[in-house]
């Protein structure tokens, strides 16, 4: 049997391409003092070779079941070999022009990363050459390991590396409950003990060696097949999704609430938005507008600065209770005003007309022309934040009446909002209103032809979807206590849009794991600087390529993806449901 | 879980009780203390913003931090000084983000940024409630140093700044432009930003106040390449002087295309320290000679030997006009920090918040790259001479930076 | 059956055919009475309102190159590439520094002819190497998934080049060397017309001529208009699809770089990674404004936005007496998009797309 080469050696190259992408943007260099394991591995290290060792692992797919360990090998250091050869032509290139000139972070110090800090050219290309054809081999060999203890050494690295990477979170939650010293057991700064890293990747790899063997015998014991005894389990898990739900912000602690709070609000916007795009197939790229208007009249109206309402009129009766249904009115006016002359518009006409109303209001806040009234450039200041009159919650908060000031409080504000976002949304989903819309989404026409009012049933959709953004809005400014126009740019509706399609349209889970993975998401990469949004964006594709139909689609929407990916595979229902058509026209 | 939790706050107690308890030097401050064992970085962070249109300003305050910090070998009183970052964008809710993060972070000291008010004033409360400091190097809004709150100021214990107030600025170039130069008509063109929007609006109050005549007022948005329009609607208004203090890219083509405005080829330009910046007149061209600046007044061999570490250590020319105030900030932090902090047998350093506070408070007459810096009350310490007004010459179209300094406010009028 | 459905969508759609009817009205007269307080005062010239006309044409022009790329691509595959605010920048982004090289060695000012072309060139090859790229990776696999997918990946795309393009090349601001063969005026009665700005307006209009030509007349151009009227159609009669949907990126691509380029030279400055956000979302505006998917549709709407832009805030706005007019010159062409659509759903010229989905 011959070996096919060109996939080896393309496979090879490509790791070479990616390792050689990650040095020219400077990122190998600005993690190469990055500590993952003290005094051992730095994230750096971890990127150069990881490609190459992924590439090699990757490349010998085909061979792994040839009882042939030599050509394993073999074929393992050639993707290792290929995968040096797009550096090796860029430490050339240095070596011969001024490349930093364009290239700005092909600097003298990655160059000397990359050739390991050898003198000559010569001895550090061949190093180069010798660490990743090395690297190739390391992942041909993973391949030969036996399956299973394959997936748990793996698992305990990535347990290792994870731990490793995100250090600076997982001691910020850790540090709620242990102090610095006990962390000082595992961590030194901002990298793991060497100890420790062994300690977590025993740890981790055998729990999962001991799951992946005994797991199932595990799980069918746990699982009680009873109708009683189920529904217990599943009240119990909802009591515990509950309980989790109250005391996750002492968990996890301030800056961590603080992220849960914005994750929060963007769940809420993608409620909101869900009704108009996910239900109504109302492609709405200008959610942003909705969710200014409700942050403005919170602003205008509660606002102890000049331009609240107190200080023009003397009227200091608003308050954050008061104001917050307010602005989900407001909104919702707004919402109906701005539908009504793009009722009669389609799929992407209708998306770039409300994009349009989203500038409008931007620009409109940041005006000359208003600022009498909202500010403009400067914003309005002094929002207070939501008093909780009469009530201690937490005995912590000394201050009476409790002024909700901190993330861990506002928390709970947001949270009883989603709850009360989610109630109404699941309702309307199975609701009349809720088949009309998506009879509207599916076909517009027919949907009219079998005597829906298609008109109210849009405009109801618009208005629904713009207060649910208001109220959201609302919150909003009370949470930051000052607004400002830049915080309402088209960013605002691109993210709330693109959260509910990642986590699956229509789909009610899906919107708070999409906001989770979309807001979140770039919390966690803060670690990575000013490569975040680069991460940000490249996991956006992957994400999408690898489930396009979201990360949990709602059960109809799963349907019809399969069905246009698979005609074989069987489908429950009868073909009517194949017109596939989501959203847009 | 339900048995979790109280385990998890009896956990948490016990966790604060040996934390205080673990404390071997006494700790007399206010507002609490940071003790830094022996083996332990001091570490100071940044807020800064790293990434969208605006991440120029980061990029060029952040290579003013590392270079302060690098001056020092990267150790102060024998221990490392660990830089911890937060991208605050230039938005209020990533300013609120950034600082709940870094303000997690109680081995911090204090902060450097951030470089947009809107970020400062919803990070400011976060910052001072944890006891820390915030210097900002490029924060001009006059409320962040403003106490009194009954006239819109935001100011808390523990904020201060290098950059110039507004108030400052803004007056200083009324009077350059009326006092010196004897131009009586003016027009003034912002972006949008607070920033612009504040500078113009102080600069045209008080060149109404000193006698001139404001004849027009307007604004451009962030992205506009083509000003035609609002030139032509300059034109017509007629103005002697055009007051834009804007940053790059806006500023090169608002610069740039007053040339080829018929009507405003006499026009004298003039911009603020958003504009100062190396790149500016390379990219402008002849239209940007002859045209005034204000800015920190970073002259002599201090700010060349400076521009020689950036290009060595960071690559290329400083990407805006606030990297200096960055280096003085970072500069006056690290002093402030060494000459309150007190230094235990085996090495281990407690710094005392409040003192800190009162250090830096206290400084006076600070010789930094953008002149000298002696902070007030409210946090203000780039008043008195640490400005500048600069004359772009044809010297600078090749390469040449700083430009002349043509008049200071010290000098007589 | 079709007339009944007519009837009854009448009915129910009277009364929002009224405060349509309103607002047209409403917005029309706020544009007359702008007009007129505007003209009756007498502020500008009558050149100055010709030269910003002028000014707008040029501007509108690069917004029509631009705009042409995403029409393209909504023409054959009906989506919106988010991402190709990103393929324009690269390209000018890139092309800059051989700018900059020809600059140094005196090739740029001592044969402009040679030199501006090869620029527009070379941008315009880099701009298609990356409209490709994003093709294969971040499209092409997800050509069955359901619309708004290929939007997400787009939306991803455009992050992931932005800060691509800031690690390569870095954060600050680089600018087009100025070509002197560009600089002066010439004056036409007593208007004075830039001379940079007449360029602009022809090459822009070569190469959309130029577009035009492979479209219509080509056989590849026939194949493109073939796969957009049906894929399954075309791939029966034997055309490759997925080289004709390479082809259509590549030359949307390619027309975005030389835009790079153009603008380069007109307006030297800014050029930095996140230069293509805001001529993309114009570009896409004016795109949906001549009606999307069709060719002279994009460059009318261009040039149509371009004018609006330019003339807008200072006719209408300040006749209205509102301050800081141009501050709000977006909300303007925004205002007139939606007027547009509201005459005509499917945008100026929208017809043809408007019929093969009715």
């Amino acid at each position: 049997m011959t070996t096919n080469w060109k996939p080896i050696i393309r496979m090879g190259l490509l790791a070479g391409i990616i390792t050689l992408y990650m040095a020219v943007v400077g990122m190998l260099e600005s993690f190469s003092e990055r500590e993952v394991i003290r005094d051992f591995v730095t994230l750096g290290q971890i990127m150069l070779v990881f490609a190459s060792i992924t590439a090699g692992y990757l490349a010998t797919r085909r061979l792994s079941d040839a009882q042939n360990p030599l050509r394993l090998l073999v074929s393992g250091a050639i993707v290792g070999l290929m995968s040096s050869l797009p550096l090796l032509v860029l430490v050339l290139l240095a070596s011969q022009l001024e490349l930093r000139d364009i290239l700005v972070n092909v600097t003298r110090d990655l160059i000397r990363i990359l050739t390991f800090d050898q003198e000559s050219l010569l001895t550090g290309g061949l190093m180069l050459l010798l660490v990743f054809t090395a690297a190739g081999t390391v992942g041909a060999l993973i391949r030969s390991i036996s399956p299973r203890l394959r997936q748990s050494l793996i698992f305990g690295v990535a347990w290792v590396l994870g731990i490793g990477i995100l250090s600076e979170l997982v001691q910020q939650i850790l540090q709620q409950v242990f102090d610095r010293d006990a962390l000082r057991v595992v961590f030194i700064r901002d990298a793991l003990k060497p100890e420790a890293a062994l300690a977590i990747f025993v740890i981790a790899a055998v729990l999962d060696y001991l799951w992946l063997s005994q797991g199932k015998v595990l799980r069918s014991r746990l699982t009680p097949t009873a109708p009683g005894p189920q529904r217990n389990l599943r009240y119990g898990g909802f009591a515990l999704l509950a309980l989790l739900l109250l005391v996750l912000p002492w968990l996890v602690g301030t800056a961590t609430s603080d992220v849960l709070t914005s994750v929060g609000l963007y769940i809420l916007m993608g409620l909101g938005l869900n009704i108009a795009v996910g239900l109504a197939g109302l492609l709405d790229l200008g959610y942003v507008t909705n969710f200014a208007v409700g942050a403005y009249v919170m602003g205008v109206l509660t606002s102890t600065g000049p331009l609240g309402i107190d200080a023009k009129t003397g009227l200091a009766i608003f308050n954050f209770w008061l104001v917050l249904p307010v602005s989900l009115i407001v909104a919702m006016f707004t919402g109906l005003i701005l539908a009504v002359p793009v009722l009669r518009m389609r799929g992407d006409y209708l998306a770039i007309a409300t994009l349009g109303f989203g500038e409008i209001i931007r620009l409109l806040a940041i005006s000359d022309w208003l600022k009498p009234v909202i500010g403009g450039a400067q914003g309005i200041l002094f929002i207070p934040k939501p008093e909780f009159l009469g009530v201690r919650l937490l005995p912590q908060a000394e201050i009476f009446p409790l002024i909700l000031n901190d993330p861990q409080q506002i928390y709970y504000v947001i949270l009883a909002a989603c709850l009360f976002a989610i109630f109404v949304s699941t309702r309307l989903n199975n609701s009349r209103t809720g088949r009309q819309w998506m009879a509207i989404r599916e076909d517009e026409d027919v949907a009219a032809a079998m005597g829906i009012n298609t008109a109210k049933a849009k405009l109801l959709a618009f208005t629904l979807s713009a207060a649910t953004g208001g109220l959201a809005g609302g919150i909003f400014a009370s949470k930051l206590g000052t607004i400002f126009p830049n915080s309402f740019s088209l960013l605002v509706s691109v993210n709330v849009l693109s959260l509910i399609i990642i986590g699956g349209m229509g789909s009610i889970p899906g919107i708070v794991i999409g906001a989770f993975v979309l807001i979140g998401l770039p919390e966690i990469l803060r670690e990575f600087d000013q490569f975040r949004l680069l991460l940000y964006g490249a996991l956006l594709i992957v994400m999408m390529l690898a489930r396009p139909e979201g990360l949990w689609p709602s059960a109809i929407h799963r349907r019809e993806m399969h069905q246009t990916e698979d005609d074989s595979k069987p489908i429950a229902e009868p073909p009517r449901d194949a017109t596939v058509v989501v959203a847009g026209d | 879980m339900k048995r979790i939790l109280p385990l998890l706050l009896i956990l948490s107690l016990f966790a604060i009780a040996t934390g205080v308890q673990g404390a071997q030097m006494e700790c007399t401050d206010e507002i609490g203390c940071v003790e830094i064992a022996p083996d332990d970085p001091i570490v100071i962070g940044y807020m800064l913003t790293l990434s969208g249109g605006t991440s120029f300003l980061g990029e060029d305050s952040l290579g003013g931090i590392e270079i302060a910090v690098s001056d020092r070998d990267s150790m102060l009183l024998d221990h490392d000084i660990e830089l911890i970052g937060e991208d605050s964008l230039c938005s209020a809710e990533g300013g609120q983000t950034a600082a709940q993060k870094l303000a997690a972070n109680d081995q911090l000291l204090g902060v450097v940024g951030t470089n947009c008010s809107s970020s400062a004033t919803a990070a400011l409360p976060i910052i001072s409630t944890a006891g820390m400091v915030m210097i900002s190097p490029s924060n001009t809004a006059p409320s962040l140093t403003n106490d009194d709150t009954a006239s819109g100021g935001v100011w808390q214990p523990g904020y201060y700044r290098t950059a110039h107030n507004d108030l400052f600025q803004g007056a200083i170039a009324a009077e350059f432009a009326f006092n010196e130069l004897g131009l009586t008509k003016l027009a003034t063109i912002h972006d949008g930003s607070p920033y612009a929007e504040g500078l113009q609006a102080v600069m045209a109050d008080t060149f109404t106040e000193l006698g001139g005549e404001v004849v027009f007022q307007g604004a451009i948005n962030v992205g506009d390449t083509d000003m035609s329009a609002i030139l032509t609607e300059v034109a017509a208004a007629g103005p002697e002087v055009i007051y834009f203090p804007v940053f790059e890219p806006e500023g090169d083509f608002i610069a740039a295309q007053t040339a080829d405005t018929p009507g405003l080829e006499d026009a004298v330009l003039m911009g603020a320290d958003g504009l100062l910046s190396d790149s500016f007149p390379e990219a402008t061209g002849e239209a940007a000679v002859g045209m005034y600046l204000s800015g920190p007044s970073v002259t002599g061999d201090e700010y060349t030997a400076f521009l020689d570490k950036w290009a060595e250590e960071i690559g290329g020319v400083p990407p805006s006009g606030y990297h200096a105030h960055a280096y003085d900030a970072t500069n006056i932090l690290l002093d402030a920090i060494e000459s309150v902090a007190e230094v235990g047998e085996d090495g281990t350093i407690v710094v005392g918040r409040q003192a800190l506070r009162d250090a830096l408070t206290a400084t006076a007459d600070y010789a930094g790259l953008t002149g000298s810096l002696t902070c007030n009350a409210t946090g203000d310490c780039a008043t008195g001479e640490a400005l500048a007004i600069f004359q772009i010459t044809e010297a600078e179209l090749e390469g040449n930076w700083p430009p002349p300094v043509v008049w200071s406010p010290g000098q007589d009028m | 059956m079709r007339l009944v459905l007519n009837q009854r969508t009448i009915d129910e759609f009277s009364w929002v055919d009224f405060i349509i009817g309103v607002l047209r009205v409403v917005i029309i007269a706020l544009i007359i009475i702008g007009s007129w307080n505007t003209l009756a005062s007498g502020r500008f010239t009558a050149d100055q309102w010709i030269s910003l006309v002028i000014s707008g044409l040029a501007q509108g022009s690069i917004y029509a190159l631009i705009a042409l790329g995403y029409t393209l691509v909504y023409g054959i595959l009906l989506m919106i590439n988010f991402a190709h605010g990103e393929v324009f920048m690269s390209g000018a982004f890139t092309a800059v520094f051989l700018a900059e090289a020809f600059d140094r060695s005196g090739f740029l000012n001592g044969s402009p002819l040679l030199a501006v072309p090869l620029l527009i060139l070379f941008a315009a090859l880099v701009s298609m190497s990356v409209a490709i790229l994003l093709e294969r990776i971040a499209y092409r696999p997800l050509r069955n998934a359901p619309r708004l997918v290929p939007l997400i990946t787009a939306i991803g795309a455009s992050f992931f080049l932005q800060y691509t393009f800031r690690g390569l090349y870095g954060s600050g601001f680089k600018s087009y060397p100025t070509v002197d063969a560009l600089r002066g005026s010439f004056t036409v009665g007593s208007v004075t017309i830039p001379i940079s700005q007449m360029v602009v307006f022809a090459a822009a209009l070569v190469l959309m001529l130029g577009l035009y030509w492979l479209v219509e007349r080509t056989k590849l151009g026939k194949a493109m208009r073939a796969v957009s009227e049906n894929k399954e159609v075309s791939a029966l009669m034997g055309i490759d699809i997925d080289r004709i949907i390479v082809f259509t990126f590549a030359i949307g691509g390619a027309l975005a770089g030389a835009a790079g380029v153009i603008n380069g030279l007109y307006r030297p400055q800014g050029v930095n990674f996140f230069m293509g956000f805001v001529p993309g979302i114009k570009a896409f505006t004016a795109a949906v404004l001549g009606g999307i998917g069709n060719i002279p549709g994009a460059m009318l709407g261009g040039l149509f936005l371009g004018v609006i832009e330019a003339i807008g805030p200072n006719l209408v706005l300040a006749g209205l007496g509102i301050p800081g007019a141009n501050q709000l010159k977006d909300v303007i062409a925004f205002t007139m998009l939606v007027l547009v659509l509201i005459f005509r759903p499917q945008g100026i010229l929208g017809e043809r797309l408007a019929e093969k989905k009715a």
